[in-house]
C-alpha cells in the first residue's frame, strides 16, 4: 500500500514536468550517495528476552536532484536503507521525492518530503508533519518521508503561510524482539490500529504561518488529522492497547535573537476524543563566541520541559530540565561536540548525551554518540524500560 | 555616469583638500567607494575557497553567493555551500542592516532546519578560513570611522575603525584605486591588541556592465599563524535580476535543497 502512494506522486509529479517541459531548457543533475557504517553496543545486558549487545550495521543514503527554470523547478530524491541486527531497524524508506516550483512570493511542493518546525533542542514538540522514525535515533531528529502537497505564500507584510494536503498516515517504527530501547512487550504496528474510519487514507491538513520582525522569529500552526503519536493504553493483563487518535494541535514557536542569547519558546495544545493536553519546552541558549580568537565557541544551553500526561508523556519529558553544552571549534573539520543531561525535577532519572562529530580528508566523517541512563526510578512508566539501555554509538560515512 | 560622479567626486577633493580634517577625507574616500558600486542591483557567483594550512596543506569549499543591493538599509546575501559533500546544501540567509546587528538564517539540510542564529560572532572564522564573518558580510559606511592617511599614485590608504566594539579589529589599513572606481586593492588587519593580524590583497578585477569593479581572486594571509586562505569567484553574473522573494526563508531552504 505504501509503494502504492509512492508510484501514484511520481506520476502525478511526472505529469506536471511533462507539461511544463515543451521548451528545451537547461536541466542540472546532481547525485551524492553516502555509506555508512555504524555499530552501536549496549553495555549493560537486556532487561528484555532477545536483546542483543552489539548491533554492527550499514546504511546507504542516496541522492538525486535535477533543476531547471534557474532552479525555480526541480525534482529531488532523498533515499535510505539500513541493514540491522534488529529486524525493525532493517528497512529502506523514501524521504523524500518531490516536484517543486517557485515563482515571485509562492512555492509549491508536490509529492514525499520533510518539513521540520521548532526552535528548542532536547524536544521537538511543534514538529508534527512528519512521522518519526524512531529506530533511526533516540533523539527524534530522523523522520519518515510524508506525502503532501505543500504550498507556501510570502506576503510582503504579514510573513509566510505554509498550506499543507496530507493524504497519508505513516506510522511510526519501533525496535523489534532483537532490537533495544523498546518495551517489555514488541509493540507490532499491524496491531497498531486507527481511530478514524479512513485509518492511513483519512485526509489530513495542516496551516502554519511564519513571521519576523527584528529580534522575533515565531511561527503558530494548527494540525488536524491523524495524529503522529500512538496513544497506548496499558491492559491490566500488562499487555498494551495502542491506536492513532484524530487530533487538532495547535503549535506555538518563539525565537528571540539577541546578542549571543538566544531565548527559545515551543508549546502545543493538542485535543483529541481520548486526550487533552498542553505541552512546553522553554530555555535559552547563550554562546561565548571565538574564545581563544582561534574559531572556538562554547555554547550554554538550559530548556524546561513540561507535559500535562505526566508519566503517560511518550517522551518521558513531562517536568525535566535539560542543561547542555555546544562546543564548536570551527576548524577545517568541522568539529563539534554536543554534551547534555535531561534531569527529572521529581525523580533521580537523568539520562546523559555526548554527540561529537568530525570531517576526515574531504569525504569522510566520524560521529560518537553516547546515552547513559541513569538512576532511572523504576516507578517511570516508559523510561523504566530503557534503563539498561546505555549505549555507544560510532558512525563512520563516506560521501561520493 | 560614473564620469560625473568621479568628475564630481575630485571636483569636490579638490575644492576642500586644504580645509578638510583627515577624518573628513577618508569619510568622503568611503563614500565615494560605495558611490561607485551603487547599482548593481543583484548578481549570483561561483567561489572556490582554498584553505591553506601553515605546511601548505589544502583543503577546498565550493559555495554559490546570491547578492541583493537595498540602498535604505544593507545588503540581503544567500550563501549556499556544494562542497565538502557532508554538509552539501547548507546555506546561510544574511540581512545585513546600516546600524544595530544582522538578521541571519541558517539551513540544515540533513534535518529540514531552519535556524535563526546570532550574528553577534563577528570575529569568529568563517567556516575554518582566515576570513571572519564581519570581513566576509556587506562593507556598509556606517560601520566604520574614517581617517585618510596617505596618497600614494593613484592608491588613497584610509585607516578604518570598527563602530561595533565586537569587532576582531582594532582598525583596518584600506588600499583604495581612486583612479580604477575607489575599488579595493589591499586590506592590512590590525588585532586587538594593534599587532597585524592579515592582509587582504586582491586580483584580477574586471569590470562588469563597464561599472563594476570585482576582483577574482581575494587572498588572505594570517601573519600571525602563517594560514592562508584563496578565495576564487567565477560566473559573476549581474543580469539575474533577482528580488526580496529569492532571499526569503522559503528561499533558502529550496537552495539548499
Amino acid at each position: 500500500m505504501r509503494n502504492a502512494i509512492l508510484v501514484l506522486f511520481m506520476l502525478v509529479a511526472h505529469t506536471f514536468v511533462g507539461a511544463q517541459s515543451e521548451v528545451p531548457q537547461k536541466v542540472i543533475h546532481d547525485v551524492e550517495v553516502e555509506l555508512e557504517g555504524e555499530y552501536r553496543y549496549f553495555y549493560n545486558k537486556g532487561q528484555f528476552q532477545g536483546q542483543q549487545d552489539h548491533y554492527p550495521s550499514i546504511a546507504i543514503r542516496p541522492e538525486y536532484s535535477a533543476e531547471w527554470n534557474k532552479g525555480y523547478e526541480s525534482i529531488n530524491f532523498k533515499g535510505f536503507a539500513r541493514i540491522d541486527r534488529d529486524e525493525a531497524r532493517t528497512r529502506w524508506d523514501i524521504r523524500e521525492l518531490y516536484y517543486q516550483k517557485a515563482k515571485n512570493n509562492w512555492e509549491l511542493s508536490i509529492g514525499l518530503r520533510k518539513v521540520y518546525w521548532g526552535v528548542a533542542e532536547s524536544n521537538h514538540l511543534v514538529d508534527i508533519i512528519n512521522q518519526t522514525d524512531a529506530v533511526e535515533s533516540f533523539d527524534g531528529e530522523d523522520k519518515l518521508g510524508q506525502p503532501m502537497v505543500q504550498f507556501s505564500w510570502i506576503t510582503d507584510d504579514w510573513g509566510t503561510f505554509d498550506f499543507f494536503y496530507l493524504p497519508y498516515h505513516r506510522k511510526r517504527t519501533f525496535a523489534g524482539d532483537e532490537g533495544r530501547l523498546r518495551f517489555g512487550t514488541v509493540i507490532d504496528n499491524d496491531d497498531l490500529n486507527y481511530e478514524s474510519g479512513a485509518e492511513q487514507w483519512r485526509q489530513d491538513v495542516a496551516i502554519r504561518w511564519k513571521y519576523f520582525l527584528g529580534a522575533f522569529d515565531i511561527g503558530l500552526s494548527h494540525f488536524y488529522g491523524n495524529g503522529r503519536e500512538p496513544l497506548f493504553v496499558f491492559t491490566p493483563t500488562g499487555g498494551i492497547n495502542a491506536f492513532y487518535p484524530v487530533i487538532n494541535q495547535t503549535g506555538l514557536d518563539v525565537q528571540i535573537t539577541h546578542n549571543a542569547f538566544l531565548w527559545k519558546l515551543e508549546s502545543i495544545y493538542r485535543n483529541a476524543d481520548a486526550q487533552d493536553f498542553l505541552a512546553m519546552v522553554a530555555g535559552l541558549e547563550f554562546t561565548f563566541s571565538n574564545i581563544d580568537g582561534n574559531g572556538l565557541d562554547i555554547g550554554l544551553l538550559g530548556e524546561y520541559l513540561y507535559d500535562e500526561r505526566d508519566e503517560l508523556a511518550l517522551t518521558a519529558l513531562q517536568n525535566d530540565v535539560f542543561f547542555g553544552s555546544r562546543i564548536a571549534f570551527n576548524d577545517i573539520q568541522d568539529t563539534s561536540i554536543l554534551l547534555g543531561g535531561i534531569k527529572d525535577l521529581k525523580q533521580s532519572s537523568t539520562i546523559f548525551s555526548v554527540e561529537a562529530s568530525r570531517r576526515f580528508g574531504s569525504s569522510w566523517t566520524a560521529e560518537i554518540e553516547a546515552r547513559v541512563f541513569s538512576d532511572i526510578e523504576t516507578s517511570e512508566l516508559i523510561l523504566s524500560n530503557f534503563q539498561d539501555d546505555s549505549f555507544l554509538r560510532l558512525r563512520i560515512s563516506r560521501f561520493f | 555616469m560614473k564620469t560625473k560622479i568621479i568628475t564630481g567626486i575630485l571636483a569636490l577633493t579638490i575644492s576642500l583638500t586644504f580645509g578638510q580634517t583627515a577624518e573628513e577625507r577618508g569619510l568622503q574616500i568611503a563614500k565615494a567607494a560605495e558611490e561607485a558600486d551603487l547599482g548593481f542591483g543583484s548578481s549570483t557567483v561561483e567561489l572556490k575557497m582554498t584553505l591553506k594550512n601553515k605546511n601548505g596543506q589544502t583543503s577546498e569549499r565550493f559555495l554559490e553567493t546570491n547578492t541583493l543591493e537595498l540602498t535604505e538599509d544593507g545588503d540581503k546575501s544567500l550563501i549556499v555551500f556544494n562542497s565538502p559533500k557532508d554538509v552539501k546544501g547548507t546555506a546561510t540567509l544574511t540581512f545585513t542592516h546600516k546600524e544595530g546587528s544582522d538578521d541571519q538564517w541558517l539551513y540544515l539540510p540533513s534535518i529540514a532546519r531552519v535556524k535563526r542564529i546570532s550574528s553577534n560572532n563577528k570575529s569568529g572564522p568563517f567556516v575554518g578560513s582566515e576570513f571572519a564573518y564581519e570581513d566576509l558580510s556587506s562593507q556598509e559606511v556606517e560601520k566604520y570611522t574614517y581617517k585618510f592617511i596617505a596618497e600614494e599614485g593613484s592608491n588613497l590608504i584610509v585607516e578604518q575603525d570598527p563602530v561595533d566594539p565586537k569587532s576582531g579589529y582594532t582598525r583596518r589599513l584600506v588600499t583604495y584605486n581612486k583612479d580604477k572606481g575607489y575599488r579595493i586593492e589591499k586590506i592590512e588587519f590590525y588585532d586587538r591588541k594593534n599587532a597585524l593580524l592579515k592582509t587582504l590583497t586582491y586580483s584580477g578585477y574586471q569590470l562588469y556592465k563597464g561599472k563594476f569593479w570585482r576582483a577574482d581572486t581575494f587572498n588572505m594571509v594570517n601573519h600571525q599563524s602563517n594560514k592562508e586562505t584563496i578565495l576564487e569567484f567565477s560566473n559573476y553574473d549581474f543580469d539575474v535580476s533577482l528580488t526580496d522573494d529569492d532571499f526569503s526563508q522559503v528561499a533558502l531552504k529550496r537552495a539548499g535543497n
